[in-house]
């Protein structure tokens, strides 16, 4: 390219990572980065196997008493009997507030917490209970990215140690090969291969986050959890990262799982989206379902709280629902629906009964007894006579309840039909 | 004369190293009642030029210069003494992280008070009372017991909301916002934007809400200001500069992000390149290392020489640091397809 010798006229010395030898415009339109673009999305995924499946996950951290016996008062129910599917390559996005349990929902699947409950099956085994000999080898299959570029990597090891350490640990590659590997993988996620004797301080915070994006491809691994990748990032930074996901997802066909509370960068990222509130999942759907016809009176207030740049532009306003009062406090969760306490719609059956994620659609799950399209939600609950009770949630002794509707992970062929109230099926 | 004028204001910082011109020729204009939001990356100077309006910067290691004229009074000029009178009283401040903004072994109640105390000759029991009312204003429910609770008994949507109570108990006429929405969750934070519209509407004070969300600003700001590099970039009424920018920056800011409404398959655009070190920055335009629209500027003027904050294409309001010739036909062909083809396609 002709101006590579253009220099960073006055810019940064030589020795900055920063000041690559190419000109950071060029470097963009070229290479690795560049040859991925034309691929479509992943839409096809959906169909593939499961490479993860999550049943009834619970994970309750007790709260202890202070002094010397502390006795357990009580727990925090963190995550409540969350069930979801990864498939193969696809991608999965988690969101929900701060305290809804997505992070540590991530935490359970990378298994750096033993789970409470629940079967977490990962590429045919069940890893929920295995001992922490066990955890050597899965390690290799399931990485994870942190928020935090700044904390997540060890200030005092080089980005080659760093990127290199995994190889090492699992005795991948004898000594010897390694550099060169770590410099390939520095080279695939942008960043000079030359610049492997570096430490972290010498980095800005999006070339940390490849650093670390670059660790946990090390080991080649199946799946991801991202949890909260870019939302430590610089705004013009963020889109830089999450192309680069897209492309190493691309390439090495790796199933993500991606927590983020972003709504607009989850719907980017991932072709099926689940809604978290208080431990729970509330709504599960595919991106068009999800955000198109949000069936959730959570998730449609998250929705039309994201402030819309190109709404305001034009001088318009989405209409905002305002949701009153703060998430409560998960150790002792409202009974019933755990939203009910800031719902419009709640009525009497809402603290009585939970409701269950029931499926009603062919890729959409809702918790909802009053399920349905903002302003079109129904005047009686929608999931009595499947739960075996009245409008008001007192139980009906003449009713035939169906049995464990809502803890399957995944969609089946058939679904409750809102409109019609029978099931139907595609 | 505007009610808040800041001309040419330059904060540098003289270190070992060279000086760091975190503020590098900042004006603008502010009227009561109005909101400027002030966008850009971290390191773009935005938060620096608000401390410097607070007279936060200490002499020792910071040199101020320019003019901010708040009611025809240059802060600049006047004695430690007297800014210590104005600040809090006629300028206040909500911060970032209201966890750490608040003592976190005082109660809520006698933080709030204190601030009305110290510029205000009344009795330890008057100033709760005002506390109490200042709380339920903002929102707090029970304003009466949750004023004798400590920090950490509050969420952050509530913490936040008590920052606005002390913030506002002088009835301050310049409000600065820095970043006040970014620690929260979308749903309060709705709920705290909403707030600070209603409480402007009250109180009659000018507003400026530091950002990088160009959401919130869409939102809540009349004009917008676009920072880089410790320079504004572009300048002029939020709707105008939303729909009709001109600076090759704000462009990469507007295609850079996902929006909920926006087709998932079309691929975002990043910037190419980092912000830059303001120890060293880039010769002329500080955008130009990182602009893809260089080319179209024949010679090599953007690389040395620093373009004016000029007359947009579109008339008087709309300043822009650019060499573009015609930076709206270049929007209008080959950026606003990029980033928004449904709008191109009704037009």
């Amino acid at each position: 390219m002709s101006d590579h010798q253009l220099p960073m006229a006055g810019g940064m010395p030589a020795d900055d990572p920063r000041s690559r030898a190419e000109d950071p415009v060029d470097a963009a339109a070229s290479g690795f980065v560049e040859k991925e673009r034309a691929n479509p999305a992943v839409a096809g995924h959906f169909d593939a196997d499961p490479i993860l499946t999550v049943k009834d996950l619970r994970m309750y951290f007790p709260v202890r008493s202070a002094g010397i016996v502390r006795r357990t008062v009580g727990h925090v129910q963190a995550v409540d009997g969350v069930s979801f599917q990864v498939p193969k390559g696809g991608s999965l996005g988690l969101v929900g507030e701060s305290g809804c349990g997505k992070s540590t929902t991530g935490r359970l699947i990378t298994r750096l917490y033993e789970p409470t409950g629940g079967a977490i099956e990962f590429d045919g085994r069940d890893i929920a209970k295995t001992s922490s000999h066990g955890l050597k080898p899965l390690r290799r299959e399931i990485q994870m990215i942190f928020q935090d570029p700044y904390t997540s990597l060890n200030p005092r090891h080089t980005v080659g140690a760093i990127v290199g350490a995994p190889l090492l640990i699992h005795n991948i590659l004898p000594k010897d090969k390694i550099l060169p590997r770590v410099q390939e993988l520095l080279e695939i996620v942008g960043l000079n291969p030359e610049h492997y004797n570096r430490y972290p301080h010498e980095f800005s915070g999006g070339q940390r986050q490849r650093i670390g994006i670059a660790r946990a491809l090390t080991l080649q691994p199946k799946l991801l959890v991202a949890d909260e990748p870019v939302s430590a990032l610089d705004v013009s930074i963020q889109a830089q990262v999450i192309n680069l996901l897209q492309e190493v997802q691309r390439e090495f066909d790796i199933a993500f799982l991606f927590i983020a509370h972003d709504l607009a960068v989850v719907r980017h990222f991932c072709p099926e989206v689940a809604v978290m509130y208080l431990g729970k999942v509330v709504e599960i759907a595919d991106r068009d379902s999800l955000y198109n016809r949000p069936n959730h009176p959570y998730t449609q207030a998250l929705l039309s709280a994201v402030p819309d740049v190109k709404q305001a532009a034009i001088g318009g306003r989405r209409e905002r629902i305002r949701l009153e009062g703060d998430v409560p406090s998960p150790i002792n969760p409202p009974s019933g629906c755990r939203f009910r306490t800031r719902c419009a719609i709640a009525q009497e059956i809402c603290a009585r009964v939970e409701p269950p994620l029931l499926q009603i659609g062919k890729r959409h799950k809702v918790a909802c007894h009053f399920a349905g399209e903002l302003g079109h939600h129904p005047e009686r609950p929608v999931t009595a006579s499947l739960l075996g009770v009245d409008d008001t949630g007192t139980p009906d002794p003449g009713a035939s309840p169906s049995v464990g509707i809502g803890n399957d992970p995944g969609y089946s062929d058939t679904w409750f039909d809102l409109e019609r109230k029978t099931m139907a099926s595609a | 004369m505007s009610f808040l004028s800041v001309r040419d204001l330059r904060v540098h910082f003289p270190t070992i190293d060279g000086v760091v011109k975190a503020t590098d020729g900042l004006s603008f204009d502010l009227e009561r009642g109005k909101t400027l939001g002030i966008v850009g990356e971290s390191g773009s100077g935005k938060s620096v030029s608000t401390s410097a309006i607070l007279g936060l910067h200490r002499r020792t290691n910071a040199i101020v210069s320019g003019e901010i004229l708040l009611d025809g009074v240059d802060l600049l000029k006047v004695s430690d003494e007297d800014m210590r009178r104005r600040r809090g009283r006629e300028v206040a401040m909500i911060f970032q992280d209201p966890l750490s903004a608040m003592h976190p072994y005082y109660r809520v109640g006698n933080q709030i008070a204190e601030a009305y105390r110290v510029h205000h000759d009344v009795s330890k029991k008057a100033a709760r009372a005002r506390a109490i009312e200042m709380l339920d204003r903002v929102g707090i429910p029970q304003p009466d017991r949750r004023v004798d609770d400590y920090p950490h008994q509050f969420s952050g949507g509530m913490r936040q909301r008590a920052m606005i109570a002390m913030a506002l108990i002088n009835n301050p006429s310049l409000l600065i916002a820095d970043e006040p929405t970014t620690a929260l969750d979308v749903t309060v934070q709705a709920q705290i934007l909403d707030l600070l519209q209603d409480l402007q509407r009250d109180f009659d004070a000018a507003v400026m809400i530091i950002t990088h969300d160009l959401g919130v600003v869409a939102e809540m700001a009349h004009d917008v200001l676009v920072m880089y590099g410790g320079r504004a970039v572009e300048y002029g009424a939020t709707k105008e500069i939303l729909t009709h920018p001109e600076m090759p920056y704000t462009w990469g800011l507007l295609s850079s992000i996902p929006e909920v409404d926006a087709d998932p398959e079309a691929k975002l655009v990043p910037i190419p390149g980092n912000p830059p070190s303001l120890l060293n920055p880039p010769s002329g335009c500080h955008f130009h290392p990182r602009c893809t629209h260089r080319d179209k500027v024949p010679g090599d003027l953007c690389r040395t020489v620093s373009p004016e904050l000029t007359p947009g294409t579109r008339g008087e309001g709309h300043l822009k640091r650019c060499h573009l010739a015609n930076p709206d036909v270049v929007y209008e062909r080959e950026v606003l397809p990029e980033i928004a083809p449904d709008l191109v396609e009704g037009r």
